[in-house]
């Protein structure tokens, strides 16, 4: 496999504009498939989520699952499209193993929503708006697991084994206009696009939203065209894009390909790419040839969709807050700045901190817990913050805790490292650990006076009122108890004990 | 005269993946343009009052409840395949090495 030569995306910049274009693929989370009552279940068996009509054979027929064009019309409404108020399916006739009938059903010239846009918030703030030109209906194919071969790639395989349990699975593929404008910003904008389709799909709940499982799949065209110039360039197209941080890097580099290519003063290819996350490079597919003519042409077996507008309007009053709307409220509501808000987005615990509140913690402990302690060990796991085992109830349990003068904070962080060890519930485990706090201020009492009758300066300068001499007393206190001790109330005992107040 | 030629009918066949010799290029040719050219006596009859249909029943909105119905096991799904393995259909490569 050869490497293509690429040039540095500063240069790229310099010399040329990128323009972008989008196809995203969002498999909905429907039971059963867009014409067929088998199950929609990822992870099974191979083949066991399969009947006649997902296998393709003949004199079978498929019937429209409502459902699906429910959640296909929320993602035309929450991507601001207009919805059609007749629309059509239609057979893309190709011939792969991946599809068993020899076409897939699509559609073709009229899509269920169209014309609408979606306003993306890039790092810095900043609003860029990219324009849909369409939001269609249609089924998934099957998955092909290529065998032999030097690279388990489809190149160089000796054969192919094919599991239909994703044939039929309702898919919704949203079509961007072309984006021009975004500039050396194209690659963070690609990557911020799909990740508001994928925020928008998972918070209207018709989709699981799971890159990793190809819910959301996303297919980069990317084509270059000197600064000044109208026309486009020619585009690839690079498939198989399915992570938010590689729709990034393979943006970035087919514009570094595309800039090699052009200053050599070859034509770019029109053709498909593959990305590969292990080296970050594109190869090429197949160009573009007569083998795409796909003679779409309506689907004789379907009868129109009408989407009356009470239907639309009804599923209209459904559709959730927007996430962006969402996200502004939260700020608000929470007193977070810009810069914390901003960290809590991008620490993925928005959603936690949320939950948090609701079980009952404020908004200031919620932010602590989620980004103070459990952000870290997350990382460490190499874990999303929410999959790691803390549910906001154990973060309400730990703050009563230390708000009570049960445990101290350092306490706190070793019940929660108890908790994720599965050492029961917080309380359990301060039991079980032996961490709680000397309370009992007996002995408190006596370490006090010790450190008082040790530090008698310090004790004089706290009675004169310089209070911040506190620190030294408590520290004293502190080591005689081994940290066990509430430093609050050792505070308030040691101002009782000098007469001072506090 | 009939918009279909030879060179239309080869590329059909060749989408189709139907192996052609120039004699049945010839006469799928022919053949072809004929039965075009009684389709388009069709749109002849039909005025600009009648609107395009792609369906002969006045239907629509035929929808299914989204509810789980009946499944094959993976050994009936593969029952008539020429090839499996541990469960899959077997198929041959479809791409050489670049």
């Amino acid at each position: 496999m050869s490497t293509d030569a690429i040039l540095s995306f500063e240069e790229a910049m310099e010399k040329y504009d990128p323009v972008l274009g989008f196809e995203v693929h969002v498999e909905l989370n429907t039971n059963t498939k867009m014409f067929s009552s088998a199950p929609n279940v990822f992870g099974d068996e191979p083949n066991t989520n399969v009947n006649e009509v997902d296998l393709g054979m003949p004199g079978v027929l498929p019937v429209v699952n409502k459902t699906a064009v429910e959640s296909s019309i929320k993602i035309g409404l929450a991507l601001n499209c207009k919805i059609a108020e007749s629309c059509r399916f239609a057979r893309k006739n190709y011939f792969y193993p991946d599809t068993p009938k020899n076409f897939q059903t699509s559609q073709y010239d009229e899509p269920i929503a169209y014309d609408g846009y979606l306003d993306i918030e890039l790092s810095d703030g900043s609003v860029f708006r990219v324009e849909i030109e369409r939001a269609h209906m249609e089924e998934d194919a099957g998955k092909l697991t290529h065998m032999g071969g030097a690279t388990g790639r489809i190149q160089g395989a000796d054969y192919s084994l094919v599991d239909y349990n994703r044939a039929g699975v309702p898919l919704v593929e949203i079509v961007t206009k072309p984006i021009e404008g975004a500039g050396s910003r194209a690659p963070e904008l690609a990557k911020a696009y799909v990740a508001a389709v994928r925020e928008i799909v998972k918070n209207l709940g018709v989709s699981d939203a799971r890159m990793e499982r190809g819910n959301v799949r996303c297919d980069a065209n990317v084509s270059l065209r000197p600064h000044g110039r109208e026309r486009f360039g020619i585009r690839s197209e690079t498939k198989n894009v399915n992570s938010l941080r590689a729709v990034e890097h393979a943006v970035r580099y087919e514009i570094q390909r595309h800039a090699a290519v052009l200053e050599s003063g070859e034509p770019v290819i029109q053709e498909t790419r593959h990305w590969h996350e292990d080296t970050r490079t594109t190869t090429s597919g197949r160009a573009k040839s007569d083998a795409d003519d796909y003679r779409y042409f309506p689907e004789p077996d379907l009868v129109p969709v009408l989407a009356s507008r009470e239907w639309v309007e009804e599923l209209r009053a459904t559709l959730p807050e927007p996430p962006a709307a969402r996200r502004k409220r939260l700020q608000a509501d929470w007193g977070y700045s810009d810069l914390e808000f901003r960290d809590v987005v991008n620490a993925g615990v928005m959603d936690s901190i949320e939950e948090t509140i609701a079980a009952g913690a404020s908004a200031s402990v919620a932010r602590k817990w989620w980004m103070g302690e459990i952000v870290g060990r997350a990382k460490t796991a190499d874990v999303d913050p929410s999959e790691l085992g803390v549910t906001p109830q154990t973060i309400v349990e730990l703050n009563t805790l230390v708000e009570g003068g049960k445990i101290n904070n350092k306490m706190a962080s070793q019940v929660l490292d108890g908790v994720l060890a599965g050492e029961g519930a917080p309380a359990e485990i301060v039991e079980k650990r032996g961490l709680a706090v000397v309370s009992d201020d007996g002995p408190l009492l006596e370490a006090i006076d010790a450190a008082l009758a040790a530090q008698p300066d310090v004790a004089e300068k706290i009675r004169g009122g310089k209070l911040q001499a506190i620190g030294a007393i408590v520290g004293g206190v502190m080591k005689a108890t081994r940290g066990q001790a509430d430093a609050g109330r050792v505070k308030e005992l040691i101002l009782e004990r000098l007469g001072v107040e506090g | 005269m009939a918009a279909i030629n030879r060179d239309d009918v080869a590329h059909l066949a060749r989408l189709a993946h139907i192996e052609m010799s120039p004699e049945e290029l010839d006469r799928m040719a022919g053949e072809l343009a004929v039965i075009v050219d009684s389709v388009k006596s069709v749109s002849e009859a039909a005025g600009d009052d009648v609107p395009a249909t792609s369906h002969p029943i006045p239907l629509n909105n035929v929808f299914r409840e989204d509810v789980v119905g009946h499944t094959f096991t993976a050994e009936q799904a593969l029952s008539g395949a020429p090839d499996s393995f541990e469960g899959r259909f077997k198929v041959p490569a479809i791409l050489d090495e670049d």
